[in-house]
């Protein structure tokens, strides 16, 4: 190669300028990204109000847990970990992730298995599926609060009208049924997204395998598990991961769906309340950094246990 | 055999009809009730009976509404051009220079994109107060950055790897800086993949509600998820729907329509974040 000012070679002249292109990104994350979450992280070790963020004092773990000894020699136990409303709020989010992911892979899977067919109308049927994707969440939990409504959804009259139901259920209002409503919402939206990532990597799988086998005369159903879903698993495993991290972050359809409902409450939606509604914002922070620490540990856990190569660096 | 073969195609296309109708009835419905007002609003209607413009009259007639769009307008594309503009430069580097931590970095920046929003709600509330710009379009637009920028560079990274290295090489030997390679060489052959990105930005950004929620506090600061999401009638009990529904209408038609256009594009955008084997 040629030699270059400097005395520099190509290389070295190139990582240098590809320092100084990523330094105004990473300065940019680490203003909104890394220090944010190092001072809520702070936050939580101190007793911060809302009203007067500079006025806390460090606290130690006492947001997390703490203990009192009474003179009486009863142990109190204060803090998140002991307070069942987030042990609540935990369960009703690891609930949703899972049960919202599962379907979601399912029901995604299917169509993408008949979007992956060739039909006439595939580019219609593919538009289609693209229009729950497009909708923005809040409006999302509107329509659907509308169409859940007690009185007048129209959920409840073609139930009624099919027989499923002998009376109007009130959907997002009732503890029983407000977790079902989220979840009805969420894989609504949320499928077609799986659906496509899933059909990204059944497009990739060569079409004289299916040629091949269908030569040997191989039952479709032994096709798909022996020779389709062993090739799509890489692409299905990143789907699911992404799906699962969004899953258990999920704020604002619960907010606007079922707002103040205990059914439903996530960890993200009971951090926010405790920190920006009740004033008790350092127990919110705290929450927060837990609802961090868990999303950390599973990511770091699925990476290592399914060798996931997220980075798309091991493929070239 | 051909009862059979007969038998699976209407399977097939029922399942098709299935997912159709699914996909597109909510918002079908929502569409109904939009032109629905008074007594006709409180039936169950399944095809359109009234044409009635009233709710939509009554959303746009109330100025915040429109104040709320041009609040999301002016918010969603500041940001994606913000965002745009920082992640061309970083995704060349990252996808065509090889160096040590390339992959830890670009595992860092994935990382970022998936964090959970409420882990920096506290930080990024004490920044916003700090820098004076709660309730102002600043705070969103600053706060936003946390998941345009990772998504960009990240969607643009993997659209760069796979372009061709010869047109590099063949700028390097004409003495071409990687400055002068990316605005001269890269970014003619990137048009449609920055718009893609882009696109998907400004929806990720149009549709964002925890922070637009937090870090305003009057309704002319509003954007459109917000003004939505707090829509509220005179008392509890009566939930204005039918404006709701116009007001839904009214901000999901341009997207539907811009998502319909860009239809491939797209799918190629959001597929590239990772699914590449």
């Amino acid at each position: 190669m040629a030699t270059n000012s400097g005395g520099l070679s190509l290389l070295q002249q190139r990582q240098r300028a590809a320092f100084w292109f990523i330094a105004p990104m990473l300065a940019a994350l680490f203003f909104v990204a890394a220090w944010p979450l190092l001072r809520t992280i702070w936050f939580s070790l101190t007793n911060t109000a809302l009203s007067d963020l500079y006025g806390g004092e460090f606290i130690g773990f006492d947001n997390y847990l703490s203990v009192r000894v009474l003179e009486s020699g009863r142990w109190i136990w204060r803090g998140t970990l002991v307070d069942p409303a987030w042990w609540n709020a935990v369960w009703n989010t690891v609930r949703f992730a899972f049960v919202s992911v599962f379907f979601e892979t399912i029901l995604g899977l299917i169509v993408a298995l008949v979007l992956n067919a060739e039909f006439k109308g595939r580019g219609f049927v593919r538009a289609a599926i693209l229009i729950p994707w497009a909708i923005p969440t809040i409006v999302s939990a509107k329509m659907w609060a509308w169409m859940l409504n007690d009185q007048f959804g129209i959920l409840n009259d073609i139930m009624l009208n099919l027989g499923l139901i002998d009376q109007k259920i009130a959907w997002t209002a009732s503890v029983d049924t407000a977790m079902y409503a989220v979840l009805m919402v969420d894989i609504w939206k949320t499928t077609p997204f799986m659906a496509l990532l899933i059909l990204a990597g059944l497009q990739m799988v060569p079409r004289d395998i299916y040629e091949a086998a269908k030569l040997d005369g191989v039952n479709p159903v032994k096709v798909f598990f022996k020779i389709t879903l062993p090739l799509i698993r890489p692409a299905l495993a990143v789907a699911i991961i992404f799906r699962m991290l969004d899953a258990l972050r999920i704020f604002d359809l619960v907010y606007v769906l079922t707002p103040n409902s205990a059914a439903t409450k996530t960890m993200s939606v009971i951090s926010r309340e405790n920190m920006i509604d009740f004033d008790k914002f350092a127990y919110g922070a705290a929450q927060s950094t837990l609802l961090f620490a868990i999303i950390a540990v599973f990511v770091s856990l699925y990476i290592w246990l399914g060798k996931v190569d997220l980075s798309g660096e091991g493929q070239k | 055999m051909t009862a059979q073969k007969l038998l699976s195609t209407v399977g097939f296309y029922a399942l098709v009809v299935v997912i159709v109708v699914f996909s597109v009835f909510p918002f079908y419905y929502a569409i109904v009730t939009s032109f629905a007002t008074g007594t006709e609003l409180f039936k169950v209607n399944y095809l359109p009976k009234s044409f009635d413009w009233g709710n939509y009259e009554s959303v746009l007639g109330g100025r915040n509404f429109l104040r709320s769009i041009v609040n999301s307008v002016f918010i969603a594309t500041t940001t994606v051009v913000f965002a745009l503009f920082l992640a061309v430069t970083a995704s060349y580097a990252l996808a065509r220079v090889r160096f040590r931590g390339r992959g830890l970095l670009l595992m860092m920046i994935l990382a970022v994109s998936m964090f959970p929003q409420i882990a920096v709600l506290a930080g990024l509330f004490e920044l916003v107060r700090f820098l004076g710009i709660f309730n102002t379009p600043w705070a969103m637009i600053m706060s936003y950055v946390i998941f345009t920028l990772p998504f960009t560079v990240w969607v643009l990274t993997t659209f760069m790897r796979d372009l061709p290295v010869e047109i590099e090489e063949a700028a390097i030997v004409d003495g071409a800086t990687p400055w002068i390679i990316i605005t001269k060489v890269f970014l003619p052959l990137l048009w449609p993949a920055l718009v893609t990105t882009g696109l998907l930005a400004f929806i990720g950004a149009w549709n964002e509600f925890l922070f637009a929620l937090t870090f305003t506090s009057s309704e002319t600061t509003r954007t459109v998820p917000v003004a939505i999401g707090l829509l509220s009638g005179a008392s509890q009990q009566e939930i204005p729907w039918g404006p709701i529904m116009a007001a839904s209408v009214i901000v999901t038609v341009p997207l539907i329509i811009l998502v319909l256009i860009f239809q491939r594009k797209i799918v190629a955008g959001l597929t590239a974040g990772g699914v590449k084997g």
